[in-house]
């Protein structure tokens, strides 16, 4: 019995029974929003979530968190070309987040550290994957996590396709790329080299495969006819990275000429002048504004001392004379001849004109479709007109990147496990795009992007050593840490400090918050002073 | 122990002898020597622990004690005139929260015209404040009247005014008798408060009522005062039990047998009333006193008993409400509601006007005679008012009332007849 | 002042919460086991920046003072939506008299304790500004005068918001309100009248003066933690926007308290003894018009034409506190 007395005492706490949530007209609610990197990500990376727990130094758990996706994240942290990172909403307020560095970094680390993941319980079932390029082998790795028995056939010595073959040392050290594919092999994946498929319904049948990926990429490097007479020496850049790739590196001469602006045309002329070239010259039809290549690599090439001609066609080659057009762009951007004309002197002439599939193998196989263009038909699971065939890769139409070879294996996998299970792989609908204007950037302290360091120039012009470094662990930590974490809680608790009815349930870390409805007045505090944009107010359901 | 002191030293020696906790104060005349004998005791360490803070007004005096209070602190303070009404919001305020403070009242008139002088205008703006409000006929009343309002305050949970006459008793030596402190001990346990704010029990204190609690919020108040009805006598009785004196009480009476008339007054007045009463008696009239002690709560079933046989009483009060008369005279005549007694009003000692002997025979033979106009203005200089009222009557431009009026009567003040 | 020495790019040097701090770095409205010292089902408006600087502080000083708190309430939007029979949100004992004796009030209740011995249970008054700047201000200065054992917290919403805002004087130049109506030749509170109470509270010089915003929340449970235990007579003056009487979205209370630091016009600041000690730079310095256009009490002097005599000479009290406390010292964060 309370004797104190009546009225003007009153209980602590006892305004709990005045329910102010029926002031409210509009209500909070919690909507993740898709992060812009991750909507950009061709390998279907959960960028922010492992950015995530890297920012708290769980580096294992943002690896793992990686691999979700992506089987490759040291190789990916060198050699993807992050559009994540054009995406990046950070890149509006001061300068994107390094993700790629971090991703590499993590790669690295989970390489010193010999973090592997195990495969799944055994099905039964047998997948024939063709090519050990980054598609293949992203989908032996997700086949394997799914339980499936993989075996690859790779035509050639050694697995790894574009990236051994096509991407210099100095972009992407050997050891990083074995070590990758080592730990994919450690999953039970059987890796067959030098097996090149020739007639592919009889590997079916006779394998007993269930089903079957076909991923061997694009390796057919693009011809021109240029004439001329007894053209010195004149290389495909695929063939000439291969061959210096293999440890077989051709004579170039003194100078060496690059028809080309793509990133392979880069690479060729990079790997010239390391092999002893005094000058490597690009010679590219448009400026370097329409060049295809990469930004960075752009910029590594030109610092490390690559001669330029744009807006050049070559014309004529005899002996080791160039005759070269000069071009205009066009309203469409599109290079038009002019008529004038001068020549260069070049002892070799690499092309590096883009690739075409090898089809030649798949010509007998029932129902499946080859384009004019010699890519591969596939539908939205990518199987092809044979089912149980699905291709992915460089092989069908898609951008031609590492990165998307790597997300189409997974696309493969999950499609391929999905019609070895009798059902359909239905991919979970996407949250709306978190959009910079959703973002409440006061809280974000200004922070530098943390750079990578670079090779001294003296030493990328001569050696095949990586050119670009790793970060360490304080800058990676320092770089996960700025991220903005676009539409998705991260638990600041902005909306559990602010809220001036304590409607707001803090669940514990992990767990987030929940919004307690008997006292929210829908003031809208929480939704304005989110800084992620993670809540979004609606009517209220009255 | 029984010695000549002035009533403020009795009164400040009497306070501390009920060990208060926090006294805070403002100073004004004629309080004064109050608050400073007892800011001098605590300076010296001999009140214990109690804190005696010099505050910036009467208001923050108050709010204060209202804050030490429901800190559970026996809390203390006094004031008059205007310094009451400074505080008045807080003085609700106070009652209200029925914090048992104790404050001392040197009745004084109001302004303006400003006057430091004794008269009761003050405690009565305040007589329904929620306050018990106990009033002292001498020094030594006045001293008692303190331990016992403590006592009273905290068994009822409100605030007490113990109201002395100012300069009258706060100024004049008298012989005090003050009891020891073993035995204002054993009368004044210590203050175990109702509530009190603490994190152990963290209540909260003077919620805001709305009409659907507040009726019974103040009915509760008044109840509060209708214990205290019942709790004055006995407290009284108790003092008188361990200490040897009968001060305080509802209400005392003096030669009230066979009066067919009676005087009623408070405070100090009820000497010279009774001097009046023994001459009256000795001429053979028969008169007598009864003096209230006890104002709020007001003792109308004490009163009615006290004077029911008498044919006439005479209300002698040092207030005015102006527009209407007597304050206490109204009351009294609901007191007697029923019963064909007389009852006559007679406003007295205005800001400190004397009130003799004389005078009060000369009244009291007046009303027993022919009777008294209502109210009775006692030893109304009339040449002044009405030579006042004449120039007012012939310009509108006549100045100040208070300046006529002095220059009227001279430098020399008052001339009591 | 420095609230936080390891800086946090995404998660919390600016946010309530950290996960990456260590626990006893993060701010207490961050803990599950924060008091909510004013808790849910009070009746404060949508969006009340009182409510929340009220529980933003005393929760702060709660955890600084170990629990063992008194707090004392003047008349006011806080004290009316808190406490109306037979509810009260309070989970601390608390005690509420008049409009303008709160201060008075405290000093009573820490005389208590000293005369009782109590050292561990901690003062403090609060009220609006209102009951601080006026009516209170006497009761205020005594407090502080005395040096009582009192921390008394501020919070100003500028104008008499319960009574239906009418202009106090802590209501900015060119402000509406229902007695300083944006009509006549001069519209809306006059310039170069009010008071400026936390330089009033520094004149008296005493252990500690701070102004703190609720939209800078580091900042404020910093001041209030290290006010909490100092002993005399310690004053915070907190900046809390209402949306009613500013005319402003509910939603944009913290927003609105953001721009009136970062504008210059509420600089954050500590004094000891009557000299300032700290201030808290601006990160993003705005124009005041950020600030001044949220609000529809200002909407006067937005119209066609906009009154730019009156928007700069609000800028130009903004550039004076700026130039005065050195607001806008450069404070790039570095890793």
């Amino acid at each position: 019995m309370n004797r104190k007395p009546f009225a003007i005492t009153l209980d602590p706490d006892s305004s709990l029974a005045n329910h102010t949530g029926s002031w409210r007209t509009m209500r909070p609610e919690y909507h993740d929003h898709l992060p812009p990197c991750n909507h950009a990500c061709p390998a279907g990376e959960n960028i922010q979530r492992w950015l995530y727990e890297a920012e708290e130094g769980k580096y294992e758990a943002a690896w793992r968190q990686i691999m979700e996706d992506n089987p490759l994240p040291a190789v990916h942290g060198r050699v993807c070309y992050h559009p994540c990172e054009s995406a990046c909403n950070r890149g509006q307020l001061d300068e994107a987040v390094n993700i790629h560095a971090v991703e590499r970094f993590l790669g690295d680390e989970a390489i010193r550290q010999g973090w592997t993941v195990a495969p799944g319980a055994p099905t039964g079932k047998r997948v024939l994957v063709v090519g050990a390029g980054p598609s293949g082998l992203s989908a032996a790795y997700h086949l394997a996590r799914f339980g499936h028995q993989v075996t690859i056939y790779e035509a050639g010595p050694q697995p790894g396709g574009m990236l051994r073959f096509g991407i210099p040392q100095y972009r992407l050290p050997r050891k990083i790329l074995d070590a990758e594919i080592a730990r994919i092999l450690s999953m039970g994946v059987h890796l067959v080299l030098n097996r090149k498929v020739e007639d592919l319904e009889h590997d079916i049948q006779a394998g007993r495969f269930d089903a079957t990926f076909l991923a061997i990429g694009a390796h057919l490097s693009k011809r021109i006819e240029i004439p001329g007479r007894d053209a010195g020496r004149i290389l495909d850049a695929l063939s000439f990275l291969k061959s210096v790739s293999s440890g077989e590196p051709p004579k170039l001469g003194r100078r060496v000429a690059i028809y080309g602006g793509g990133n392979t045309a880069l690479d060729a002329a990079r790997t010239a002048q390391r092999l002893g070239a005094e000058e490597a010259i690009l010679i590219y039809r448009r400026d370097r504004a329409h060049m295809p290549a990469h930004e960075s690599e752009v910029e590594e090439a030109l610092e490390e001392g690559i001669l330029t001609r744009w807006l050049r066609t070559i014309k004529h080659i005899e002996d080791s004379t160039l005759t070269v057009e000069e071009m205009v762009l066009d309203d469409q951007g599109k290079p038009q001849p002019t008529g004038r004309f001068e020549t260069l002197e070049a002892d070799t002439v690499i092309l590096a004109l883009g690739q075409e599939v090898d089809t030649s193998f798949l010509r007998k196989v029932p129902g499946l479709e080859i384009s004019a263009d010699g890519v591969i038909q596939v539908d939205e699971t990518l199987m092809t007109g044979r089912p149980g065939v699905f291709a992915g890769g460089d092989m069908v139409p898609a951008e031609r990147t590492v990165t998307v070879a790597t997300g189409h294996g997974k696309k493969a996998a999950r499609h391929i496990d999905a019609y070895l299970r009798g059902t359909r792989y239905v991919k979970p609908p996407s949250n709306p795009l978190a959009t910079f204007d959703r973002l409440n950037t006061w809280y974000y302290t200004d922070a530098d992007q943390s750079k990578q360091p670079l090779l001294a120039l003296a030493r990328r012009r001569e050696s095949f050593d990586e050119v670009v470094g790793g970060l360490t662990e304080e800058t990676a930590l320092l770089e996960a840490r700025r991220c903005l974490s676009c539409g998705t809680c991260f638990e600041c608790d902005n909306c559990y400090g602010m809220c001036p009815d304590n409607a707001i349930i803090k669940r514990g870390p992990g767990q987030g918050y929940i919004i307690d409805y008997d006292y929210c007045k829908g003031c809208g505090l929480c939704a304005e002073e989110c800084p992620c944009g993670a809540i979004d107010m609606v009517n209220e359901r009255r | 122990m029984r010695y000549q002191r002035e009533g403020s030293q009795a009164i400040a020696q009497a306070v501390a002898l009920c060990r208060p906790e926090v006294m805070a104060c403002y100073p004004i005349s004629p309080q004064t020597h109050i608050v400073e004998a007892l800011s001098r005791m605590v300076k010296a360490g001999e009140i214990g622990s109690c804190q005696f803070l010099n505050v910036e007004s009467e208001f923050a005096a108050l709010s204060v004690l209202i804050g030490a209070s429901a800190m559970g602190a026996r809390a203390y303070t006094a004031t008059t005139s205007q310094g009451l009404l400074f505080m008045a919001e807080a003085v609700y305020n106070a009652a209200g929260l029925g914090l048992p403070i104790v404050m001392t009242i040197a009745n004084r008139a109001l302004s303006a015209p400003i006057n430091i002088w004794n008269d009761h205008s003050d405690s009565m703006a305040l007589r329904d404040a929620g306050w018990i409000q106990l009033f002292a006929e001498d020094g030594q009343e006045a001293a008692d009247l303190h331990i016992q309002a403590f006592r009273l305050a905290e068994e009822l949970s409100c605030p007490v005014m113990v109201c002395v006459d100012g300069y009258i008793l706060t100024h004049a030596y008298e012989p005090v008798d003050l009891p020891s402190q073993t035995e204002v001990d054993a009368y004044l346990p210590p203050y175990e408060p109702v509530f009190v704010l603490d994190p152990a029990d963290p209540i909260s204190i003077g919620a805001m009522v709305g009409p659907e609690a507040y009726p019974e919020v103040r009915y509760l108040a008044h109840h509060k005062h209708l214990r205290a009805l019942d709790m004055i006598p006995r407290l009284q009785q108790e003092f008188a039990t361990s200490i040897g004196r009968t001060s305080g009480g509802l209400l005392h009476s003096y030669r009230t047998e066979e009066a067919h008339t009676i005087v009623v007054a408070l405070g100090s007045v009820n000497g010279t009333i009774k001097e009046a009463v023994d001459e009256l008696r000795a001429e053979g009239m028969a008169v007598g006193a009864v003096k209230l002690c006890a104002y709020r709560p007001f003792p109308s079933q004490a009163l009615r008993h006290a004077v029911e046989q008498a044919e006439r009483v005479i209300v002698v009060e040092k207030d005015l409400s102006v527009g209407k008369g007597g304050i206490v005279s109204s009351e009294v005549k609901m007191a007697l509601h029923g019963l064909p007694t007389v009852v006559d009003t007679v406003i007295a000692g205005l800001g400190g006007r004397a009130i003799t002997q004389a005078s009060l025979v000369r009244m009291i033979k007046a009303a027993c005679e022919e009777g008294l106009e209502e109210p009775h203005f006692l030893d109304l200089n009339w040449e002044v008012v009405n030579n006042e009222l004449a120039r007012q009557q012939e310009t509108r431009r006549s100045g100040s009332t208070p300046e006529n009026v002095l220059r009227e009567v001279g430098p020399f003040g008052v001339r009591v007849q | 002042m420095v609230t936080q020495r390891i800086k946090f790019y995404q998660t919390g040097t600016f946010t309530v919460g950290n996960r990456l701090l260590d626990e006893a770095s993060r701010t207490v409205q961050s803990r599950m086991d924060r008091t909510n010292s004013l808790d849910s089902g009070h009746r404060a408006c949508q969006g009340c920046g009182e409510a929340l600087g009220a529980r933003y502080a005393l929760d702060a000083a709660m955890r600084a003072a170990q629990n063992q708190l008194v707090a004392v309430n003047a008349t006011g939007c806080l004290e009316v939506f808190s406490s109306p029979y037979p509810e009260s949100a309070w989970r601390i004992p608390w005690l509420h008299s008049l409009f303008g004796n709160a201060p008075a009030v405290a000093s009573g209740v820490a005389a208590a304790l000293r005369a009782k011995g109590r050292t561990d249970i901690r003062v403090i008054a609060q009220g609006g500004d209102g009951a601080t700047v006026d009516i209170g201000f006497g009761c205020l200065s005594g407090m502080f005068e005395r040096n009582d054992d009192v921390l008394y917290i501020c919070y100003d919403n500028e104008a008499y918001m319960n009574t239906g805002v009418q202009r106090s004087g802590s209501t900015p130049p060119h402000a509406w309100t229902n007695t300083t109506q944006a009509v006549g030749p001069s519209p809306g509170n006059p310039p170069g009248v009010g008071k400026n109470l936390p330089r009033l509270a520094m004149a008296h010089g005493i252990p500690y003066v701070a102004t703190a915003s609720v939209a800078d929340l580091h900042d404020l449970e910093a001041k209030v933690m290290k006010a909490t235990p100092l002993r005399g007579a310690r004053y915070i003056h907190i900046h809390v926007p209402c949306p009613l009487g500013w005319k402003a979205d509910p939603a944009h209370t913290i927003k609105v308290a953001r721009l009136a630091v970062e504008s210059g016009l509420f600089p954050l600041f500590e004094a000891e003894y009557g000299q300032v000690t700290s201030r808290t730079p601006i990160r993003k310095q705005v124009p005041v018009e950020r600030y001044l256009e949220l609000q529809g009490r200002f909407a006067h002097l937005f119209g066609d034409p906009p009154n730019r005599e009156a928007i700069a000479s609000i800028q130009a009290i903004a550039d004076a506190n700026i130039q005065f406390f050195g607001l806008c010292e450069s404070q790039k964060v570095s890793s």
